[in-house]
């Protein structure tokens, strides 16, 4: 999913939209099929979107800024989000992002240079039961300890 | 040959995929006919993948099955092996449970609606479908149910107020923003049984006169949308939702909404302002949802447990759900046991059993072997428990009386390596970025709380009484549970582990 887009065109994001418009409050499901198909909500859609709902562009960007899941530029190719929320923490998950975040150079929500890996925290993915848990793209992971993330990160190429 | 591997997100993050091809890949080379279900899991998650096969005897399990090991398996023809455990119904963490609301999850695939019928399904709502509006929330109410998301409140009397406002339309919301860490009791019945909560949602919608429904799904969940989306498809093409529910005349439909990872929307009024296209931001009460919910308009917001469970509720009847459970708490309560424990899973066992015996005798006590120092229970913003107060029956009074809750009915175990200031920290660091930001002590306590806690870090003790009076403030000046409840967790950090808040701490590392 993570995959370079070519520039989105006005008419694809059109088409987007069109498809959602019949439902109630169809701004979040807009958003989520732009991300989806173009990896980020492009900063192009935010007034085609405005117009086809009848609301401000404030007002899709109050949107686009509250939710920490929508992104206005691309991600790396692969995202890695790992959980630091109490249950993984308890299983040592702090460890395990010590380590990712010193292998990748990176901070929370930074981007590998060469453009492979995004790393973000995520509070809870209901794998609670096998702590620590990590999720590469649309992979879950259980029981992840160091020695396990190094093998995962590698796997995407970082 | 039926071999079951679970389908289950913990299952699959634990290589159940892997198991589920090695499986159908090994069948093929021994030329053994096989058919593989991918069913929910049976809440044993220290034994996913759990691999089951149906045998003349009933079914038998074994696990943790790694790939490697099914070749195994089928060498010793799924008998004696060292990883065979026996029929699950006699594996004592599940043969102690009271099954009423998990009952199907795990023994049925979750998208045949014919397994779901052959086990009880669809009896409550044909059972409705003879009432009129009033006597289903009547049954509702009489049954004791209260909200599981973590408040609490009176479902019945919550239907009540939908049913008595008068309204074009009337909605069913179901939250299932399980944000709460140490919590999955939603994700896994979603992925696990899901007609149980369409069948809940069409007899809400019966109830009180909605005819339209939503699930606002967390999209951290991504196999549970898959699975509910799914089954919504099925129950519409076999007609128990749409125009005519069951035949009746009667309509109600349902859809998945995925959410867009911020936790705040897991409190009622937010979720409804993200349904509608806009922020999560949190809105006063009142109006209620009752009254004035999605679109204005009157809305029953229930988590997924509350209504998954009312299938059981009309089929089985009220009195016999309320009969279990202990005081104001009745029936059952699927409690989570999760992080430093030897056997975390999915519990479902009637109100009253003992903290302690939750975490000693069914989790089996921490993973790591070390004693247990803490443990929080109802998610981040619930209490720590200290062993001292292990004897505190699993209810909503009585954790309330030690000052805590069981929110959504998580447990989350902690080791003795456990700092307990940092994890007061990490509360006021979690408040902070999951604030909607709409009122002041919350927006703007928490992340004075953090500076605060840094400073009794750093050994200023005199700290501690401000730190005693912000929560104070967040506590009683915050717009809902977020801000609210945050001093939960730290105001018992430092109640009951003092000593960590006196002696010097680093500042923890951000």
């Amino acid at each position: 999913m993570q995959a370079v887009q070519p520039a989105p065109s006005a008419d694809d994001i059109q088409s987007l939209i069109e498809q959602h418009l019949h439902l109630e409050g169809p701004l979040l499901p807009i958003l989520h099929s732009i991300q989806e198909t173009f990896g980020h909500v492009p900063q192009a859609a935010i007034p085609l979107v405005a117009d086809a709902l009848n609301i401000s562009k404030a007002e899709v960007h109050g949107v686009m800024s509250f939710y920490h899941d929508l992104r206005d530029a691309p991600a790396g190719r692969h995202v890695v989000r790992i959980c630091r929320a109490e249950a993984c923490q308890a299983a040592g998950a702090d460890a395990v992002s010590a380590a990712a975040l010193d292998r990748l150079g990176l901070d929370w929500h930074g981007t590998t240079p060469n453009g492979s890996v995004t790393v973000e925290p995520v509070y809870c993915l209901g794998l609670c039961a096998c702590a620590p848990a990590a999720m590469i793209d649309d992979r879950l992971h259980g029981r992840v300890d160091a020695a396990r993330m190094q093998d995962l990160l590698k796997e995407v190429g970082a | 040959m039926r071999i079951f591997v679970p389908r289950d997100a913990a299952a699959r993050a634990l290589g159940a995929d892997a198991v589920a091809e090695a499986v159908a890949v090994e069948a093929r080379r021994r030329d053994i006919p096989v058919e593989i279900v991918r069913n929910g899991t049976r809440g044993m998650i220290w034994l996913e993948p759990l691999v089951e096969v149906e045998t003349a005897a009933g079914r038998t399990a074994f696990g943790p099955v790694r790939e490697a090991d099914v070749a195994g398996l089928f060498d010793a023809d799924f008998g004696s092996h060292p990883l065979a455990l026996g029929p699950v119904e006699e594996i004592p963490f599940f043969a102690k449970q009271t099954r009423l609301t998990f009952a199907r999850c795990g023994l049925i695939d979750p998208l045949s609606l014919e397994e779901y019928e052959a086990h009880g399904g669809l009896a409550g709502l044909r059972r409705a479908l003879t009432m009129d509006a009033a006597g289903i929330v009547a049954e509702v109410t009489e049954s004791g149910l209260r909200g599981r998301g973590g408040a609490g409140f009176p479902t019945g009397i919550k239907w009540n107020t939908v049913l008595g406002a008068r309204a074009e339309q009337k909605y069913i919301v179901c939250n299932a923003d399980e944000g709460d860490s140490g919590t999955f009791a939603d994700r896994m019945i979603m992925e696990g049984d899901p007609f149980s909560l369409i069948e809940g949602m069409a007899i809400a919608g019966l109830g009180v006169g909605a005819t339209k429904g939503y699930v606002y799904l967390r999209s951290e969940y991504p196999d549970a949308i898959e699975v509910m989306q799914a089954a919504i498809l099925v129950a519409r093409e076999a007609g128990v939702l749409g125009g005519s529910v069951l035949g009746s005349g009667r309509a109600f439909d349902m859809e998945v909404r995925v959410g867009a990872g911020a936790y705040i929307c897991g409190e009622e009024t937010s979720l409804l302002n993200s349904l509608e296209g806009k922020r999560g931001v949190v809105r006063a009460k009142p109006p209620l949802p009752a009254l004035e919910g999605l679109f204005g308009r009157p809305t029953v917001v229930n988590n997924v447990i509350s209504l998954a469970t009312v299938p059981v509720i009309f089929e089985k009847g009220a009195s016999h759900y309320r009969d279990f459970g202990l005081g104001r708490s009745r029936g059952t309560i699927p409690i989570q046991i999760a992080g430093n424990v030897r056997y975390g899973g999915l519990f479902e066992t009637a109100f009253g059993m003992t903290l302690g015996k939750l975490v000693e005798e069914i989790g089996g006590g921490t993973a790591s072997g070390r004693p247990v120092r803490a443990v929080q229970v109802g998610g981040p913003l619930g209490a720590y428990f200290p062993v001292e107060k292990f004897d505190t029956p699993f209810g909503y009074e009585e954790f309330d009386g030690q000052g805590g809750l069981i929110g959504h009915a998580g447990i989350v175990v902690f080791d003795d390596t456990v700092d307990m200031l940092r994890m007061a920290r990490f509360a006021m660091e979690f408040c902070a970025v999951e604030s909607c930001g709409k009122c002041t002590p919350c927006r703007i306590g928490s992340v004075r709380g953090i500076e605060t806690i840094d400073r009794i870090g750093r050994g200023d003790a005199a700290a501690i009484e401000i730190l005693t009076d912000l929560c104070e403030t967040m506590k009683e000046g915050s717009l809902c549970a977020l801000g609210g409840f945050a001093p939960y967790p730290v105001m018992s950090a430092l109640q009951h582990f003092p000593e960590d808040f006196t002696t010097s701490h680093k500042e923890a590392a951000e």
